[in-house]
């Protein structure tokens, strides 16, 4: 349990570094997303962190979609606004959603290709 | 006492402590989560759009107001931020992968979250959306907390980009499987960066569940689209 609270301070931590860099220095960027960065510094560094921390890190990634919940029942403020206007919301986010997979995965699969990236071995077998 | 009475006052005292409102969000995602298990993990249920819909009925039924309901639900949204910074462990245990695709991550990232922004704007502009709307709708592939501070720069409504960039999470969440299928994409870091530039966490979380490499892929893709889509709108709105 001890470990547990550790790796969950480090990450608290963490995010307190991103925050304080990000309103000291006037970044546009949120404070989480910047302790992010600090976080890959630390980590790629080797320096010393809680033995926990990988466990940790996935229960909280495993389960990232609930933390959505709370933001995505906010649309109730906005029914009025999606009775006249929902549909075309809902197209705008449908096709370009769906254009931007196609796009993002095929640029990928053709820039792989262009400049000889070798393959990971884990590509799905059909 | 009359128990009616005291059935109200009872109901009068929860509904303003936060705890009714953090227990209801935990339990209709474990619904959510139930659900989803009953139909074998298949994409089409998602566990956020039925825990979101059962709460927006429940506030909605019982005449609460959103910021009532946020009081409790502010701690699972506060976990976002670490769930966030979490996510460089599995960036920095995978990054030799990530290193070797480079350049095909970095054309991906522009052309992927470009097409997100603009046919968006097209779309929407076309069908005569609002201009609140449209701005609103600009930062949508963005995780949460990034999208409703850019929506909040670029003068659209922060609380309606939450629910579209929701929307848009769910939505690549479900398709991602049989589009990429379909197509024959079968490169999974192709496959997990895609959905992570255009569906964020939800994107991620769903690449995370198919594949480990898909999940990687999609969790760099967020966290890039993140930071580059903040800093160019920042700076795109001081020239302005």
């Amino acid at each position: 349990m001890i470990e547990i609270l550790k790796a969950v301070t480090f990450l608290l931590g963490f995010q307190l570094l991103g925050t304080t860099a990000v309103m000291g220095m006037g970044l546009p960027i949120p404070g989480p997303v910047a302790g992010l960065l600090f976080m890959i510094g630390w980590l790629g560094l080797n320096a010393p962190k809680p033995k926990l921390l990988k466990e940790t890190a996935q229960a909280l990634i495993a389960h990232l979609s609930l933390l959505f919940v709370p933001a995505a029942v906010g649309i109730v403020q906005h029914l009025d606004r999606l009775a006249y206007e929902g549909k075309i919301l809902l197209a705008a986010v449908v096709v370009s959603t769906i254009l931007a997979l196609i796009v993002g995965a095929l640029t990928f699969v053709m820039m792989v290709r262009l400049t000889g990236t070798p393959p990971e071995g884990q590509e799905l077998r059909s | 006492m009359n128990p009616i009475n005291e059935v109200q006052d009872v109901w009068a005292y929860l509904r303003t402590t936060p705890l009714l409102w953090l227990m209801l969000t935990m339990t209709t995602y474990l619904v959510g989560f139930w659900c989803f298990e009953k139909v074998k993990r298949s994409p089409i249920v998602s566990p956020v759009a039925v825990a979101a819909s059962i709460l927006g009925l429940i506030l909605m039924i019982t005449d609460t107001p959103y910021n009532v309901y946020f009081e409790g639900a502010q701690f699972v949204h506060f976990l976002l931020g670490p769930a966030t910074v979490s996510l460089a462990i599995p960036l920095v245990a995978n990054f030799p992968r990530i290193r070797r695709a480079a350049i095909p991550m970095l054309a991906a990232l522009i052309a992927s979250s470009a097409t997100a922004i603009f046919a968006a704007i097209f779309i929407a502009q076309v069908m005569g959306a609002s201009d609140e709307a449209i701005r609103s709708l600009i930062p949508k592939s963005v995780t949460t907390p990034i999208a409703m501070g850019i929506s909040e720069q670029i003068g659209g409504l922060p609380s309606l980009t939450a629910g579209l960039v929701v929307l848009t999470g769910i939505l690549g969440a479900i398709i991602v499987t049989p589009l990429m299928n379909h197509l024959g994409f079968r490169d999974w870091r192709a496959r997990g960066f895609a959905v992570g530039v255009t569906s964020h966490g939800i994107g991620t979380a769903r690449a995370f569940q198919v594949n480990e490499v898909a999940g990687v892929f999609a969790a760099v893709a967020m966290a890039l689209n993140g930071v580059v889509t903040a800093f160019v709108v920042a700076l795109f709105s001081q020239l302005l």
